[in-house]
């Protein structure tokens, strides 16, 4: 199939942006996305033009490196499907696609479609783990967890920390991300004693770059991993919670 | 230099080798640990391991990635679980077993004392992980589920659904940020290391490009610690990532560090086919798949019929004909072999003739369509993601794919390279796997040596440079160091050629797979001996790489890796013509049983075979002998 593209270039996080119009010619329906941008990239070089960068890695949906805006939705048409995952078999023939980089005031541009996302690491550095230093865990087997909860935590630490769901948000608000992260720790027993201090750390730290979350729900639907916004309820329960708490009662502070 | 291969494989029996060697090592003080400052490269379940661990102990420890975050590298990608001598299903697993399975499916090429080990702490990872948060599969008692894996007849795999690779890496990647939070850990995000910097033979630190900016700076530490992962992308297709690489390891094999069994690769049986020529990577379907699925082709050459139309009688289940008590979870090498057989035999199914099928059938007739989703589903999603084709309506397609690489830079006990100083763990070292890797053991042996082998080793060495400061880097050596990095940056960029990175790429691996892959003969590999280097002649002439050093430049990290990945492509290739035997993943057609078996040679290759770089002339092999005193060596048999 014969396609047209409109892509982001930039040169860096201050440098003017612009789209520019490619040719993608004779791709087949069978190839994904990122191999019908490998495919222009190699015409472009043999043109002298310099290839467009845009962040991928493992092409599993895995590893949450790829993140690109295909016609105004974050990882494109399909639902539950990181940008690597999706095939040109998605789009008609004569089509044309508009890629855009992760559009976020807390993620600025490094170059074409490449963003930085180190706030999130940022959230996770604030308390996004539980206290374990290596050597001092008990038998695995020692403290029984529900297989509901250790589902339901596993739904949320399956988040692969892509950023769609800032992308998708009108807010630019990182809710959805939070809230996976906060949600995995604090449905297991073995995060119960951090989770009030855990969620306040995360909450406080998140609010410092993203926008306010006003619930439109785009991240649930932008999300690859498809993490419910019901981690978003029980993150503000829990932080509701850590600012009522008294925080030195609770053996907490 | 002088090298003496010196395994440091500490005395006694087998079971206390490890706790003896833990009691005569030196250990630094917890008051002195932060005196000293440790490199770890890469952030995988080895490096974030390690990273996180030596910093809890005290050290001071800065940690590198080429990712925009610690939490992506290829580690995420495992699938099936990880293996552990618990026992919790009380079928009669021990560590002893789990030791004996690891060598034999190794096909008697490793280190036994360094498999005990792994097998001794393996129990302590899950334990970890457990405590951290992994969200391990429970049963509705809420205790630990456990299932089966290729080469072992216990159930001892731990997994997480079908994304184990992620949560334990989620697990490790938050134990570092814990630390990088506190402060003790100085990560840097981006940066890729290119070489390595050695003062009067022992490593004083490295060289790193900010892929960012372009900037090669250098940095200092007492110890280096390498966990940069393996090499299939010297295939071009395999299951890494994209970016996977050889170059850290390679720049220090460049600097006198041993390279050990490069040839011995993995060649995975259940990856999805390749639909395409221009087709970037493979995927890998978890080998957990083979608990449920029969592996099957048409009894017929050349028969175009749908599966549908095939009926019971006229399929060949041939693992389960050839090997009837190990059936379908007959280890990787073995399977991926029976595969290649049944294709050469013009069996191979699907459009291209390029698969066998594995066929869930007869699992959905018995344990129900719901069973099968709960245990696979998103395997079986991601199936019909890429071709298109529903799992639970008809068989998958398979076929094998590199995977593994089992080679690496050659380590002691303690997980030193020869170079003093500087170590290597995961499966960027060569140590636990022999010559195949058992399913569910990387994500054991990666954590296992990040944290509970080398934080304890690291110490025997650190001991020796108590209130010594690293090599400042403003030393000439790293200043000559940054020079080489930038004139190969320099000359990357001028050559101005006429083709791409890729296409070399492409090219090289090609080469590799049909002469060094899943079959190797000497007439092949004297023939990939003299392609390989014209090709690489005409890279260095003739490859084209555009934008500017001093900006994120993909195509140039890609190019300086494709060129690491040439010389590399040169080590394996000798390697394997040198090994006149087959073993594990490397089979050579001239060494096999009448059944079509790997046939070992433990006469003249008991060995390991470390490989030192001359420059402008081929490596030096040194010999490490295999002793094996408590796994009687014999031909692994899976019938």
């Amino acid at each position: 199939m014969d396609l047209k593209l409109r892509v982001w270039r930039q040169g860096g996080a201050a440098g003017p942006g612009g789209f520019k119009e490619y040719n993608a010619r004779g791709i087949s329906e069978e190839a994904s996305f990122l191999e019908m941008l490998d495919i222009v990239n190699e015409e472009l070089t043999m043109a002298g033009e310099e290839p467009i960068a845009f962040d991928h890695d493992c092409r599993e949906g895995i590893c949450g490196t790829c993140g690109l805006m295909i016609n105004g939705q974050p990882h494109g048409p399909q639902q539950g499907t990181a940008t690597c995952q999706l095939h040109m078999r998605k789009f008609g023939d004569g089509d044309t696609i508009i890629i855009e980089p992760w559009r976020a005031l807390a993620f600025p541009v490094i170059k074409d479609l490449v963003v930085d996302r180190s706030a999130f690491d940022r959230i996770v550095e604030a308390g996004g783990y539980i206290s374990v230093d290596t050597g001092s865990a008990p038998d695995a087997n020692l403290t029984p967890v529900p297989k509901e909860a250790s589902d339901a935590a596993f739904d949320a630490a399956a988040c692969i920390g892509c950023g769609a769901c800032v992308a998708a948000c009108p807010n630019s608000a990182a809710q959805l991300f939070t809230s996976a992260k906060i949600g995995h720790l604090n449905l297991l027993p073995q995060g119960q004693p951090e989770r009030l201090t855990r969620t306040a750390a995360m909450v406080d730290t998140m609010e410092e770059f993203f926008g306010s979350c006003t619930n439109h729900g785009e991240c649930e639907s932008a999300c690859p991993q498809g993490i419910s916004l019901d981690y978003i309820a029980q993150m503000n329960k829990d932080y509701l919670r850590s600012q009522l708490a008294d925080l030195r009662r609770s053996g907490q502070k | 230099m002088t090298i003496t291969i010196d395994s440091k494989v500490p005395a006694g029996g087998i079971a206390e080798k490890w706790d003896n060697h833990r009691f005569s090592i030196r250990l630094v003080n917890p008051a002195n640990k932060r005196k000293y400052k440790v490199i770890v490269i890469g952030t995988g379940l080895a490096g974030a391991s390690a990273a996180a661990t030596l910093a809890e102990l005290g050290y001071e420890v800065e940690a590198f990635t080429f990712h925009d975050t610690a939490r992506r590298a290829h580690s995420i990608a495992a699938q099936g679980g990880i293996n552990a001598a618990k026992n919790y299903p009380n079928d009669g697993d021990s560590i002893h077993r789990l030791f004996y399975d690891t060598v034999k499916g190794g096909d008697y090429r490793s280190r036994e004392a360094n498999v005990y080990r792994l097998a001794q702490v393996s129990n302590e990872i899950i334990d970890q992980a457990t405590a951290q948060g992994v969200p391990f599969a429970r049963d509705y008692g809420g205790l630990l589920d456990n299932r089966s894996f290729g080469g072992a007849q216990v159930s001892r795999t731990f997994y997480a659904r079908g994304q184990t690779g992620q949560q334990l890496l989620l697990g490790a990647y938050q134990a570092l940020a814990r630390q990088v939070g506190l402060g003790t850990v100085k990560l840097h995000v981006r940066s890729e290391m290119l070489e390595v910097v050695m003062k009067d033979g022992r490593a004083a630190g490295i060289v790193t490009r900010d892929l960012t900016t372009g900037e090669v700076s250098s940095h200092s530490a007492h110890a280096v610690v390498l966990a940069t992962g393996g090499y299939s992308n010297v295939y071009y297709l395999s299951t890494n990532a994209m970016t996977c690489n050889v170059t850290a390891a390679w720049r220090a094999h460049r600097k006198g560090a041993l390279f050990a069994n490069p040839c011995y690769t993995q060649i995975h049986p259940t990856c999805i086919p390749a639909s395409d020529e221009f087709q970037s990577k493979l995927t890998l379907m978890s080998e957990s798949l083979r608990n449920d699925g029969r592996i099957w082709v048409s009894k017929t050459a050349g028969d175009t019929r749908l599966p549908s139309q095939i009926s019971e009688d006229e399929r060949d289940y041939y693992l389960e004909r050839i090997y009837p008590s190990f059936g379908n979870l007959a280890p990787r090498d073995v399977s991926s072999r029976a595969a290649m057989r049944m294709i050469d035999e013009e069996k191979g199914v699907g459009p291209l003739k390029n698969g066998v099928y594995l066929d869930f059938a007869d699992s959905i007739g018995r344990l129900g369509k719901e069973t099968i989703e709960a245990r696979y589903g998103n395997l079986f999603e991601m199936y019909e993601r890429i071709t298109d084709e529903n799992p639970y309506q008809g068989p998958m397609r398979i076929y094998p794919a590199p995977h593994y690489t089992m080679g690496g830079l050659w380590v002691d006990y303690n997980l030193m390279t020869n170079i003093p100083g500087l170590y290597s763990i995961g499966e960027a070292n060569f140590s636990d796997h022999g010559a195949n890797r058992l399913g569910a053991s990387a994500l054991m042996q990666g954590l296992a040596d990040g944290y509970f082998v080398l934080p304890y080793t690291i110490g025997d060495y650190l001991a020796d440079f108590l209130n010594t400061t690293p090599v400042p880097t403003t030393d000439p050596v790293f200043t000559e160091a940054e020079k080489a990095v930038g004139d190969r940056t320099r000359r990357l960029l001028d050559t101005k050629g006429s083709r791409s990175v890729d296409w070399f790429h492409r090219e090289l691996g090609k080469i590799m797979l049909e002469h060094c892959g899943m079959a190797r003969s000497r007439s092949g590999l004297e023939k990939a001996l003299s392609e390989i280097p014209a090709l690489r002649e005409e890279y260095e002439k003739d490859v084209r790489v555009l934008g500017e050093a001093d900006d994120l430049n993909q195509a140039l990290e890609n190019a300086g890796r494709v060129a690491d990945f040439f010389e590399l492509a040169e080590l394996m290739c000798r390697d394997a013509l040198d090994r006149e035997e087959s073993a594990g993943g490397h089979f050579r057609v001239e060494y096999q049983t009448e059944e079509g078996e790997a046939q070992r040679d433990d006469v003249n290759f008991s060995h390991v075979s470390a490989w030192e770089w001359n420059a402008g002339a081929s490596a030096t092999k040194h010999a490490e002998p295999l002793e094996f005193e408590y796994v009687k060596l014999a031909q692994r048999s899976y019938k």
